[in-house]
């Protein structure tokens, strides 16, 4: 574009025309803005300077932009438009960004398969037949066809890296902190960080740098420097420690996605990087602790949506509590329903110690572990799904199946350190495998330097059947 | 121990949710395997373990969140109730609550 080759507004077409044609075999996007996208193409001339002048970006339908709705997949929000923009957008649109429309996701980001959608499940580029992951199935979705470079996300447990595995695309959870959530819908207030999807590590280097950072309407975001991502991707990565915890490697993990991930563990070795064998004690109880935290959180969360202040109301409940309860029951969709339910129960008269204040005690030993484990590496490698892609419908009926989805991801939000997922091959039916990368707290730039050696060394070319481009 | 459906009636009351005797019939029995799944974590010794506070870095811990005490600028009323399902007179209305 810099070049005068091509104008923004050309660019930007292309991308509405994607996801327009692309939205009946997939359904990544819940709103398209044409109109809105193109006019601010239009406002871009040549030889803009803006580092996002002209690209086309997607956002999940959890994150409010100002015009378009904020459904979060839910039908109690349905077509509701937030009066404000999120920070990480205002940052996104200072930088020159142009929003194309909003994503897809399992209803309020609760789902590892985008099936909570209200609006129906997003189908995966690579095989329509089976799940991008989720919950940000639908921005996954959008990089891996090629629809837009970037998609923002967010990362409960695991749903941006686990989509983006499933979708075949590199996608980051930053550090607790390092991103604004002002105007990303709560789930798990003690959990949640907007990620950044794109197809290769540069492009989510040059994002981080735009939307981190603090930001005085999130109390939650940390003082500490936002450095340069882009100038430290080097390829260079002799002496990096990569800690492989080989107990995560068994039971559970599909045989394809086993080998490509030691496959991936020879070609670090192979680029001069040290691999330390190292133990993750609490690993395992990851997902009992996550599910107490994450539904406790997220009942307390969602007690705002009663019909009152905005979004859907029942009728014909002429009493308040009665229009509460009629609200919540028609708005909410089953897994929702499930996890307040959940967190009701953990939280509630008598069983608050039995449960809560475990689960916040072990997180506290998972916290440790990580922290004692970094002391002798500098990443750990671990897959990022332990499956490829499932098929739509294979897991809909057993909810616990579906949580055990997301066990190699939910550690990195409980102890609030950043996570990378890249893609690192095909199985033998053409589905993504990824592989996660760990870091310690604020160590985006060695986990994107780690992945932009092994892209670089291992460039991921192949392209799905439903793709733009 | 294994939550049952009085229990799930029980908390969807807590949690302002109608919920039908099908969906209990599905939720109960579905819960119950969560439940018995968390419930793993009682294996671990914990009494010397202080609980996480939420999910803030140490540096996090440090950001001063505290910001001077001066009026900016807010919704205004219009902009407040515009998507509000009821508004009336510049109010949120709600059925009658005695």
């Amino acid at each position: 574009m810099s070049s005068g080759e091509t104008t923004a507004r050309a660019v930007v077409e292309s991308s509405l025309k994607a996801a327009e044609n692309l939205n009946g075999p997939l359904n990544a996007f819940l709103e398209i803005d044409r109109s809105g996208a193109l006019k601010r193409a239009d406002e871009f001339g040549q030889g803009n300077s803006l580092p996002l002048a002209g690209i086309p970006i997607a956002i999940k339908d959890n994150i409010c932009v100002l015009g378009l709705q904020t459904s979060c997949g839910s039908r109690i929000l349905g077509d509701y438009h937030p009066p404000y923009n999120a920070t990480v957008i205002e940052r996104l649109l200072g930088a020159g960004a142009i929003i194309v429309g909003k994503t897809n996701c399992d209803e309020f980001a609760m789902g590892s398969s985008n099936e909570n959608s209200a609006f129906g499940p997003v189908k995966n580029p690579w095989d329509t037949l089976r799940v991008p992951g989720g919950s940000s199935g639908g921005s996954a979705a959008a990089v891996a066809a090629g629809i837009v470079p970037v998609a923002l996300g967010s990362d409960t447990g695991g749903s941006v890296r686990q989509p983006a595995s499933l979708c075949g695309v590199v996608g980051l959870k930053p550090t607790y902190g390092r991103n604004s959530r002002y105007g990303l819908v709560a789930f798990a207030s003690s959990l949640d960080q907007v990620g950044i999807f794109a197809r290769n590590t540069s492009d989510v280097a040059c994002v981080l740098g735009i939307i981190a950072g603090r930001d005085v309407h999130d109390a939650t975001t940390a003082d500490v420097p936002v450095p340069n991502y882009l100038e430290e991707l080097t390829t260079n990565i002799k002496g990096a420690r990569i800690g492989f915890p080989k107990s995560l490697f068994g039971e559970g993990l599909d045989t394809e996605v086993h080998e490509s991930v030691v496959a991936v563990v020879d070609v670090y070795r192979d680029l001069g990087a040290e691999i330390v064998e190292i133990e993750l004690p609490n690993a395992a109880y990851s997902i009992a602790v996550y599910y107490i935290i994450a539904t406790a959180e997220a009942s307390s969360n969602l007690a705002r949506f009663d019909g009152v202040r905005y979004g859907f109301r029942a009728e014909d409940a002429p009493e308040l509590r009665q229009m509460y309860r009629k609200t919540r029951a028609e708005g909410f969709g089953p897994e929702v329903k499930r996890r307040i339910m959940l967190g009701t129960y953990v939280l509630s008269a008598g069983y608050y110690d039995a449960y809560y204040r475990k689960a916040q005690q072990v997180r506290s030993l998972i916290k440790e572990d990580f922290r004692s484990a970094f002391e002798s590496c500098d990443a750990i490698i671990t897959p990022t799904a332990p499956t490829p892609a499932f098929l739509i419908g294979e897991k809909v009926d057993n909810p616990l199946s579906m949580y055990l989805n997301d066990i190699y991801t939910v550690t990195a939000n409980l102890a609030g350190i950043p996570g990378l997922n890249v893609p690192c091959g095909l199985s033998s039916n053409r589905l993504p495998i990824g592989f996660q990368l760990l870091g310690a707290y604020w160590s985006e730039p060695t986990l994107l330097k780690l992945g932009h050696a092994y892209e670089t060394a291992r460039p991921f070319t192949e392209r799905p059947p439903i793709s733009a481009t | 121990m294994p939550i049952n459906e009085s229990d799930v009636e029980k908390v969807a009351q807590l949690a302002h949710l109608d919920i039908t005797p099908e969906e209990l019939k599905i939720f109960a029995p579905q819960m119950a395997a969560i439940v018995t799944y968390v419930e793993q974590l009682n294996a671990l010794a914990t009494s010397d373990v202080g609980p996480a506070l939420g999910g803030l870095t140490p540096e996090g811990e440090r950001t001063n969140s505290a910001r001077e005490d001066v009026v900016t600028p807010s919704l205004g009323q219009k902009i407040a109730l515009a998507e509000a399902p009821d508004p009336a007179s510049g109010h949120f209305r709600v059925p009658k609550i005695l």
